[in-house]
């Protein structure tokens, strides 16, 4: 089996949030990157686990300048087997979907993982992207992923509820939470790493069909209007006559 | 032409497809373009009541295999219709259904997508479209110009309310090949009774603060008097005292109700990134020094085992005398 496991960098979920002056860009400066969450702790960790069992490859794939080699180094330390960074600054989902379609159509997978979404810009895009480009069936969300020879059974989270899906190899996934179960990595899995194998591979042009206008901060809060415990009656009024929502 | 997919999860209209055909009509007008909604597979109520909403068309592909989501076969049929009618802008509701197609259609469609949209900024008949979108767990707001011929937006949830303004209209069937589904699915398992949680418009929400599962109950009666969705914090759905389809943050769900009551939730960075969309916030807290009081519109600084329950009534007899 060979699984593919696309890995986004994104800020510390703690990271302050800042813009470079002209509005276009993120403002890096100062910010700690971790990989995205949901790549990580759902994606990865799950794609490992299926390789453990049943044998096979994981390669993490990166699209991302050579910064993002700490983040790629620690996947392979959690447990894929290779890594591959395609080396450009992923500008759109348009574009990052482009690089990986690009990479899995020429060193084709069983199981292409994502996160979810990432936690920057919440776009969820890039998998049914990827998914489209390669004519590959996709399941958003999914929350529980067994395989069975060639066909997988999956859980996916839907409104209000959950749906069991049956599919064949290969195909997309992104994954949510309860997948699998964050795991830290362990001294063992940090020397291994270094040592495993990381493909640097140029990025093919893409027209960006999406330009960033601007980015803004929202009006800050005005403050917490504090109500008297006392007076559950005056919070009502409040929510009914100056908040209006209910 | 506007089209909209007017998506009918398990063959009912739920309230983000009657917003995104509100939505439609309403960038329909600004474009001065018709604006037309789409239906796949059958449903169980007259699709035409979508009229009201302001789809001046209402096409229909009833074929019942599409009623089960494939997103292959769900992408295929709607850029079919989507050429066939001459979409210049189609809209998709950020859903789970929506999230499946959106990426795919704008491959097939070499469209540019902005997903997640809350509003439009800046609307031209010919050329681009600038539109706006909460990012980084609705910390950050990101305007972005989509620039191609056809354009994909995904509209989140709750960012406008549906308005009835038409008439009902009269369905037309339209044939296209449908391909077979790759992707069977086997069971739906949902949650009975209440709003699920993305589409709350009110959210009662608790943490640790509770002290133990067993006392729940004044949470669920805060919610019934609000006619609420519940919902909890990680550590409450990781020790198992809640279901975790109620779990809301940052790894859980991530809503946008119009009302969040926070109660004995301190308000953790990971949390408010799942709820900072919303409304209007409500922190009840013992603990005046709580972060999510910097994130509140208002708060109560109190025990919640008396403050819920004198909330309850005092919602009761409000709701009384309307």
């Amino acid at each position: 089996m060979k699984f593919l496991v696309c890995i986004s960098q994104t800020p510390d979920t703690t990271a302050r949030v800042a813009f470079t002056p002209d509005g276009k860009s993120y403002d890096a400066n100062g910010v700690t990157f971790i990989m995205n969450p949901y790549d990580e702790w759902y994606a990865l960790v799950r794609a490992c686990e299926l390789k453990e069992a049943l044998g096979g490859t994981v390669v993490a794939l990166n699209v991302g300048p050579a910064a993002n080699e700490t983040t790629i180094r620690k996947a392979l330390a959690i447990g894929a087997d290779e890594a591959v960074r395609i080396d450009a600054e992923p500008t759109s989902s348009a574009f990052t979907a482009r690089q990986i379609a690009e990479y899995a159509r020429a060193n084709p997978f069983d199981i292409i993982f994502l996160g979810k979404e990432t936690i920057d810009y919440n776009g969820a895009e890039v998998g049914a992207m990827v998914a489209e480009h390669l004519d590959l069936p996709f399941i958003a969300f999914a929350s529980k992923l067994d395989l069975s020879g060639n066909t997988a059974v999956i859980e996916r989270d839907i409104e209000g509820g959950v749906e069991v899906v049956e599919v064949d190899l290969p195909f997309v996934v992104s994954a949510a939470k309860g997948m699998a179960e964050q795991r830290i990595p362990n001294m063992r899995g940090i020397m291994m790493a270094r040592t495993k194998p990381l493909h640097i591979v140029p990025p093919v042009p893409v027209d960006e069909p999406v330009a960033v206008v601007q980015f803004t901060l929202p009006p800050a809060k005005t403050g917490v209007k504090l109500v008297d415990p006392e007076q559950m009656d005056e919070l009502v009024r409040l929510l009914h006559e100056e908040a209006k929502v209910i | 032409m506007v089209l909209v997919y007017a998506e009918s999860p398990r063959g009912q209209f739920k309230k983000a497809t009657l917003e995104a055909i509100t939505f439609g009509k309403k960038l329909a007008d600004q474009l001065g373009q018709p604006c037309a909604a789409v239906v796949l597979g059958k449903v169980q109520t007259d699709a035409g009541e979508l009229g009201r909403y302001g789809a001046a068309r209402v096409l229909q592909v009833p074929d019942e295999q599409l009623n089960a989501l494939d997103s292959q076969a769900a992408t295929q049929v709607l850029a079919e219709v989507a050429r066939q009618v001459g979409a210049t802008v189609l809209v998709l509701s950020h859903t789970s259904t929506g999230k499946s197609i959106a990426g795919r259609l704008a491959v097939r469609l070499q469209a540019g997508l902005v997903s997640g949209v809350s509003g439009v900024s800046e609307a031209e008949s010919q050329g681009r479209l600038v539109v706006r979108k909460p990012v980084f767990s609705g910390k950050a707001i990101a305007e972005y110009a989509i620039t191609t011929p056809v354009k994909i937006l995904s509209l989140m949830g709750n960012a406008v309310r549906p308005e009835a303004t038409g008439s009902p209209v009269v369905v037309e069937t339209l044939n296209v090949a449908v391909p077979p589904a790759r992707v069977r699915v086997r069971e739906v398992r949902t949650v009975e009774g209440r709003v699920p949680l993305p589409e709350a418009e009110v959210v009662v929400s608790a943490g640790r603060g509770m002290k133990d599962p067993a006392n729940w109950g004044i949470i669920e009666e805060l919610a019934e008097a609000l006619g609420a969705t519940t919902a909890c914090s990680r550590p409450v759905a990781d020790s198992h005292w809640r279901p975790h389809h109620e779990h809301v943050g940052q790894t859980g769900i991530a809503i946008r109700p119009n009302l969040y009551i926070a109660v004995g939730i301190s308000g953790a960075i990971q949390h408010l990134a799942g709820v900072n969309n919303s409304k209007v916030i409500v922190v009840i807290n013992k603990d005046p020094e709580a972060p999510f009081f910097k994130a509140a519109d208002y708060g109560v600084v109190g025990d919640l085992f008396e403050v819920v329950p004198r909330l309850t009534e005092a919602i009761r007899k409000f709701k009384a005398a309307q």
